[in-house]
């Protein structure tokens, strides 16, 4: 059981947590231009890096907030968490 | 096999408290502190198992966890059977009733050892060669045998009655291991005033040391040393001390799993206990203090009960006072074979030879075996053993010899008793769970820890370090170091001196030579699946290289010991065959759990009502009085129907039915999810989540809305009514709440920040009591106040607060019946006292409690849908007939766009339509197809399928409801339902059966 | 290829079984291929194999960046069954269905296909309506499936709880024909086919790099082992398909997930058939050799770890022994994870990719095992001949574009 740290609340661990997919991915702000191929990109497509992962997190048995995440894939170990509005944090493996 | 191999002083057994116990219906008896394989030994009883393969008859080799052999099944009675449990870790209490696995008709002529005469024929991956004819055997013939033959103990049959807890534990410093370099870690981080736990899979703490007679610990006897130290630990408020305990498994961010067995060796533990705990203990740091396990040696006839580790041996002798035999040959690679033959000669045992692989063995050891005269030869193997249930006899060769095979003559040497050691394996298994990277290390030849992931530090024997002050002193260093990154205070320095012998650190791998024709020799590498030195070498003969594939070709390493006591050869042996290094090898992955760990620790206490929170609603227990029968909808129970003097359910729905169309009904809603939505941008919110438009809505008034996902199919639906311009009290379908709450909180979190809106789920709160049928005004009319609920003040779909037999009230005017209706919503406190007052009230109108069944059916003849049962995740409205509900004006809702996707307008899609069986007695079955010819080759072209259908009593006769490829279109033609003994004739209909115009609605 | 039958291991015991060859060559790569398979797992070892048996096409290297069969096919829990829901789905699941009831003579190789039946439990009116419409829906397609009642389900499966439990079982869907299959033999048999009619399957070589011509063909793969030119490349690589196809440039709508299984220490035959319930997550079988076989649905992210999560495992076997409470007892030996890739609609891609000469078997999610004859065969056709089979013809890339989606987790799951 992974220890999340949520960004209003702190370190919990992750049943309190619900995973929520692939962060940064902003719906579009006018779906109706768009064509069925850049709405299957939004709508289906997504990174699943092996490696860091920029993913959305919601507190969800806690404050009850969203939030987003860098954690590794490989090790399923977090690099970051931050607010939703923030920046994505580099996400180039630098961490030894 | 007479008389007794109980000496008559030492050990750490308890003289004085003798214990009797039965072994396959024999009566025998130990003391207190023994294992049931120590018992068993002291008695002279070595035959204890039969292999999984060849049914070969087995004795003890180790005296812990990592034992392959000595299996056996313990029964308490009532479903309190054990199988598989080890011998060397069974304790035994008074009465135990253990019995041997795998055998028939008796553990001493078993048939099942045909096997062994055939296993010429039986080498590693046989099964995938043959039973190949005829076709359709294998499944009818041959597996049914194997699968007999296979399986070691058996099931228990009856449910296990008992108990099983769970805990969450946190510690700055948890130490895995109790031998002196988890007992040094945890003075250490103890002394610190760091917050310590130390578990121990044994019975007692102490580790190695617990068969220490000899060593002197700063200056102390280790016995004394152990048992002062475990004093002081034990008094300390800072540590906790957990026996009988194991960490079974390293999981991420320090959390460590264990598994505490707390009645197992109680004779009759007191009902309060439970049987299992599991811990979840959440580490600041760790130190896994997990000692080595003694390799085997892998020679010709190593499985004879007799056979056993040469530090086995020795731990019977001085920790449970027991002689493993009268006469021992040792076979040896390294030192510890001299130091238990040694010990054994101390304790009576005659020594009869000592053979060493090594050519020319120096240190102390050695030195001392000669000095007393014991019969040491160097450079010899043990090459083979005799006997039939237990070992006559071993045979001894020396290593350069002038025969062709190399070795020199065979010699036979009697005894009852081989002690083997091949040196030993650091216990990395949770230093590798916990994704630490291994390292080769090739003077050791075994694999050590290398740099840590977690915050962990190994330390003693599971890191490669030998040598009792080696130990203690990394031991004590690690726990101070493990308290410091806790945040522990200062450590006093300790000089933790020892004075013992040191065993080095020679060791060997692989398969030892013998004289004998390789291709027929059983040198055994994994003792319980009857893995063999040649199996392993057929396996690289036949391509299978990485050490993966020979281990689930040949099946070494996955018996119930996992590799514990065949890995390291078995990597050896492939090794050699190979001609390449070990490390080139691999090393197959370490797995939780470290031994076999109880499903019941993991189920704990979620068992019946317990497996997942029942739900229940305030008029719950009010229907319950009246014999409702309940029915599961997601977590709640709901009222099905209301069965009144021996009705079935199809009579009791048919009464029910008919009361709400003709009088009243009164129905328990409480479940429908709730959510208030609330602030200066709800509607614009509800415009975006709902297809339907919502600015318009006046308050005070219901609209029913559909959700979709972003990829346009219906998720839900509920009617939903504006309380006030920022105000909206939605319901969603029981089912869909928690989903439907969640799914907006994440457009309103995350994609539409900016909107002022707030989410609370009112489930819970509100209690819906719906009143339906055509005198439902009049049963609620007396008990409203400041509501004015005419036809003419309270239209349909409307909304209006006030109270309600003196509670407050939200009070619906709705029907999902197609009856005059109200839904009339109270806080959930008062939800049984204002149901009860209802029903007492509409007593004088011949009100009935009606259950979800009669719902259905009401709801059926108004072709009202409901989502998850005409809907399957892959409708759109247009498909289920509510386009209507699709505010096509708006911009954009949630799903918008994906409706415009070319299959959401094909023209074969599946669309609700009603259908009558031209035999209105025949009730379809619910997911029934739908076709157009039912004699059409296989694959038959399906139209639809059947998603409700009942007998409606209103109407006499029965109706269904269905979705079928270009439904509306079909309406008024025939079509069919084919089940597997007839063709049913159906008519496509309109859904809506029974007052279409919804006049009944607005009466 | 040595032949395997009761009479040469006979014959060859006589010998000491000395005289047994490899059951596949470990090649040096070959400079150029005409068809590279990225992955050694069962469905890219029966596309080799297929493409050699059915269409003469033998220049063929399946490269495996570990040990062939090392992935999902060795880790999962080998349950077959074709009684799926909709048309495409069960037409491709029932064809590898025919193909497993033969696959043991076809290879020479016992994979041990064993048809105990394939029960799965229904737990609420949602699932009795599902179940019963699927089972509908197989008999018209041609696929065993027949609803049992309560009682029936127990007299099936005598060790099963039906009613002391927090939802009752309501009856169940059995395929008969459904069962497990040895999975290691799977991809071994598959392999010495392939190898034995000239396909190099080269282990320890991974594929780090997809190289594309000026027209964005592909011209070959970058490997651990150098430069390796292709005509085709058929991916096949399961949780690391978006790794590999990443290489090529395309996005793909799948994400990775840990599935988690364990198995029981071994114990005499105590349950016959395969029992799988959606509802309460959870399903267990028993293995040849006695181990109880129990998995359940994904944990909750993302991740290439190959573990999971303690609390996954612990609600697994809450479900083990509410449906089988006399085997709390029982202990977990080992327990392990696989990364599997997820499509939005839970079918598989066996595909032409956008790119020239480049394929994709993918997204298989918990169901892929099943499916492996199957899929190689219609894997290999769609390789071949550069068009997909009629089977795997709906099982597009661009079905998420226009919206023909199959799903059959929608179809099942959604509760009311």
């Amino acid at each position: 059981m992974l220890i999340i740290n949520c960004p209003w609340c702190g370190d919990r661990p992750e049943i309190e947590f619900r995973y929520g997919g692939e962060a940064h991915i902003a719906r579009p702000a006018d779906p109706a231009t768009l064509s069925d191929e850049e709405w299957a990109e939004f709508l289906y497509n997504r990174t699943n890096p092996k490696g860091r992962h920029a993913e959305r997190w919601r507190h969800i048995h806690g404050c009850g907030r969203f939030f987003n995440a860098v954690r590794d894939t490989v090790s399923d170990f977090f690099v970051a968490t931050y607010k939703p509005g923030e920046p994505r944090p580099d996400l180039k493996e630098t961490q030894p | 096999m007479s008389g007794s191999f109980r000496t008559p002083v030492g050990g750490r057994i308890d003289r004085l408290n003798p214990v009797s116990f039965s072994f396959d219906g024999h009566f025998y008896r130990g003391f207190k502190g023994d294992t049931l394989a120590s018992a068993l030994l002291a008695n002279g009883v070595h035959l204890i198992g039969r292999s999984f393969k060849y049914h070969r008859p087995r004795g003890v080799i180790s005296a812990g966890s990592d034992e392959p052999n000595a299996l056996v099944d313990v029964s308490r009675g009532g479903g309190r059977t054990t199988p598989n449990l080890r011998a060397t870790q069974v304790e035994l209490y008074e009465g135990l009733a253990a019995e041997s696995q795998n055998r028939w008709p008796s553990l001493s002529f078993d048939a099942g050892a045909m096997n062994d005469l055939a296993a010429p024929f039986l080498p590693a991956g046989f099964y995938y060669k043959t039973f190949m004819w005829p076709a359709g055997a294998w499944k009818r013939f041959y597996e049914p045998k194997i699968r007999a033959m296979a399986g070691l103990g058996r099931a228990p049959v009856e449910a296990d009655p008992d108990r099983y807890t769970q805990h969450y534990a946190h510690s700055d410093v948890l130490v895995v291991g109790s031998g002196p370099a988890g007992l040094a870690a945890a003075l250490a981080a103890a002394a610190s005033g760091a917050k310590v736990i130390l578990v121990d899979e044994q019975a007692e703490l102490g580790g190695s040391l617990l068969a220490e007679t000899e060593a002197t610990i700063e200056g102390k006897p280790a016995k004394d040393w152990l048992a002062d130290t475990v004093a002081a630990l034990a008094a300390r408020d800072n540590v906790t001390l957990m026996t009988r305990t194991t960490a079974f498994g390293y999981f991420p961010h320090n959390m460590i799993a264990l598994a505490e067995r707390v009645t197992e060796h109680l004779p009759n533990p007191a009902a309060t206990l439970p049987r299992e705990r599991l811990w979840q203990v959440r580490a600041k740091e760790v130190v896994l203090a997990t000692g080595a396990l003694e390799r085997p040696l892998v020679f010709p006839d190593n499985d004879r009960p007799g056979v056993m580790l040469a530090d086995a041996g020795r731990t019977y002798l001085n920790r449970y006072g027991v002689q493993p035999g009268r006469r021992a040959v040792v076979f040896t690679a390294c030192d510890a074979g001299y130091r238990a033959a040694l010990d054994l000669a101390a304790g009576g045992v005659t020594i009869a030879a000592i053979a060493d692989l090594r050519a020319a063995p120096k240190g102390e050891l050695p030195a001392r075996a000669l000095a007393a005269g014991i019969d040491v030869r160097p450079g010899t193997a043990v090459v083979g053993t005799k006997g039939r249930l237990r070992v006559s006899a071993a045979e001894l060769a020396k290593l350069r010899g002038e025969a062709a095979h190399g070795l020199g003559p065979v010699e036979r040497i009697a005894c009852d008793v081989v002690l083997m050691s091949g040196g030993f394996t650091p216990s990395v298994h949770l230093f590798s769970q916990s994704r630490g990277k291994l390292a080769y290390d090739p003077a050791l030849q075994c694999y050590v820890p290398g740099a840590s992931v977690e915050r962990e530090r190994s330390t003693g024997a599971c890191r490669g370090i030998y040598g009792l002050t080696a130990v203690l002193e990394d031991g004590y260093a690690k726990g101070e170091a493990a308290a410091h990154a806790a945040g522990g205070g200062p450590v006093p320095a300790r000089e933790l001196t020892a004075e013992a012998t040191d065993t080095g650190t020679d060791g060997f791998i692989g398969a030892t030579p013998h004289p004998r024709n390789p291709a027929f020799a059983k040198a055994f590498v994994d003792w319980q699946n009857d893995v063999t030195s040649k199996d392993i070498k057929l396996a690289t003969r036949e391509g299978f290289r990485s050490i993966e594939h020979v281990k689930r070709y040949t099946t070494t390493g996955m018996a119930t010991d996992q590799g514990k006591t065949s890995n390291m050869n078995a990597l050896g042996i492939v090794s050699e065959a190979l001609k390449t290094p070990v490390p080139q090898i691999g090393l197959t992955t370490f797995r939780p759990p470290f031994t076999p760990t109880t499903f019941g620790i993991f189920a704990g206490a979620a068992r019946g009502d317990l497996f997942d929170p029942v739900r229940t609603t305030p008029i719950h227990g009010w229907a319950a009085e009246r014999g409702a029968a309940f029915e599961d909808v997601a977590m709640w129970k709901r009222a099905h129907y209301f069965p009144k003097g021996g009705e079935d359910m199809h009579a009791a729905v048919a009464r029910e039915c008919r009361a709400v169309r003709t009088n009243v009904g009164i129905f328990d809603a409480s479940t429908l999810g709730k959510i208030e939505i609330v602030g200066p941008d709800a509607a614009e919110f509800m415009n975006r989540i709902y297809t339907n438009a919502w600015s318009k809505l006046e308050p005070g008034r219901l609209r029913y809305g559909v959700m979709l996902r972003e990829d346009g199919f219906v998720t839900d639906d509920g009617v939903i009514g504006r309380m006030a311009p920022d105000r909206f009290h939605v319901t969603t379908t029981t089912g869909g709440a928690p989903r439907v709450l969640a799914m907006m909180e994440d457009y309103l979190q995350t994609e539409w920040p900016d909107l002022k809106v707030w989410l609370t789920s009112t489930t819970e709160q509100w209690a819906v009591i719906a009143v339906q049928g055509p005198k439902a005004r009049e049963v609620l009319a007396p008990l409203v106040e400041g509501i004015d609920i005419s036809k003419e003040a309270m239209p349909h779909m409307s909304v209006r607060e006030g109270r309600i037999c003196g509670a407050p009230t939200r009070l619906f005017r709705v029907s999902f019946t197609g009856e005059l209706g109200f839904e009339v919503n109270v806080p959930a406190e008062y939800g049984r006292a204002v149901w009860e007052q209802i029903y007492a009230e509409g007593e004088r109108h011949g009100i009935c409690p009606y259950g979800t069944e009669t719902m259905h059916v009401l709801r059926a003849e108004k072709g009202y849908i409901i989502v998850g049962q005409e809907t399957d995740g892959t409708a759109t409205p247009d498909d289920v007939g509510l386009g209507w509900a699709v505010g096509k004006a708006k911009k954009d809702f949630v799903g918008k766009r994906s409706l415009a996707r070319a299959a959401m307008s094909a023209p074969d899609r599946k669309q609700l339509v009603g259908v009558l069986t031209t035999d209105p007695n025949v009730v379809l079955e619910e997911g029934a197809q739908i076709v157009a010819d039912p004699e059409a080759p296989v694959p038959v072209p399906m139209l639809g399928h059947v998603t409700s259908s009942y007998h409606s009593a209103v109407l006499g006769r029965s109706i269904a409801l269905a979705v079928v490829k270009g439904g509306r279109a079909r309406i008024g033609s025939k079509l069919v339902v084919p089940m597997p003994d007839r063709a049913i004739e159906i008519e496509i209909t309109d859904p809506i059966f029974y007052d279409p115009k919804g006049e009944r609605l607005d009466a | 290829m040595q032949k395997f039958s009761g009479l040469e291991l006979f014959r060859r015991a006589l010998g000491g079984h000395q005289s047994w060859q490899p059951q596949w060559r470990n090649p040096e790569p070959k400079a150029e291929y005409d068809v590279v398979i990225v992955g050694a797992g069962g469905h890219g070892l029966a596309t080799a194999y297929y493409l050699a048996k059915e269409h003469g096409i033998t220049n063929v290297a399946v490269l495996e960046r570990g040990w062939l069969g090392g992935g999902n096919t060795g880790r999962n829990t080998t349950i077959v069954r074709s009684n799926y829901l909709f048309d495409e789905s069960a037409a491709l699941y029932e064809h590898a269905v025919k193909l497993w009831e033969g696959l043991s003579t076809d290879l020479n190789y016992n994979v041990m296909y064993s048809a105990r039946g394939v029960l799965m439990l229904a737990h609420n009116h949602h699932d009795v309506i599902s179940f019963k419409r699927h089972v509908h829906a197989n008999r018209l397609n041609g696929v065993d499936n027949e609803w049992l009642s309560a009682q029936e389900c127990k007299a099936f499966c005598p060790p099963l709880n039906i009613s002391s439990m927090r939802y009752p079982i309501l009856g169940g869907a059995l395929q008969r024909r459904g069962g497990t299959a040895r999975h290691d033999a799977v991809a071994w048999g598959f392999a010495r086919g392939a190898d034995s009619r000239g396909v190099d399957i080269i282990q320890n070589c991974e594929v780090k790099g997809i190289r594309r011509d000026a027209t964005g063909a592909v011209e070959g793969v970058e490997t651990s082992r150098g430069f390796i030119k292709a005509k085709k490349i058929g991916v096949s690589a399961a949780g690391h398909t978006s790794v590999v196809m990443a290489m090529a440039g395309l996005r793909m709508p799948l994400e990775s997930y840990p599935l988690q299984a364990l198995v029981s220490e071994p114990v005499k035959p105590a349950f016959p058939t395969v029992v799988m319930s959606n509802t309460i997550h959870a399903y267990i079988s028993q293995s040849d050799k006695g181990e109880m076989v129990i998995g359940a649905g994904t944990d909750a992210y993302t991740s290439y770890s190959q573990r999971g999560a303690l609390h996954i495992t612990t609600h697994t076997l809450d479900a083990i022994c509410e449906l089988v409470p006399q085997f709390r007892r029982l202990r977990m030996l080992r327990n392990w994870g696989g990364i599997v890739d997820v499509t939005p609609d839970r079918s598989p891609i066996i595909a032409k990719t956008p790119v020239k000469g480049l394929y994709v078997n993918c997204g298989w999610g918990t169901g892929g095992f099943k499916a492996t004859p199957g899929s190689g065969n219609v894997f290999a056709h769609t390789i071949a001949k550069d068009e997909p089979h009629k089977i795997n013809a709906p099982f597009t890339l661009e079905r998420f574009r226009d919206g023909f989606l199959i799903d059959e987790a929608a179809a099942a799951a959604v509760a009311h």
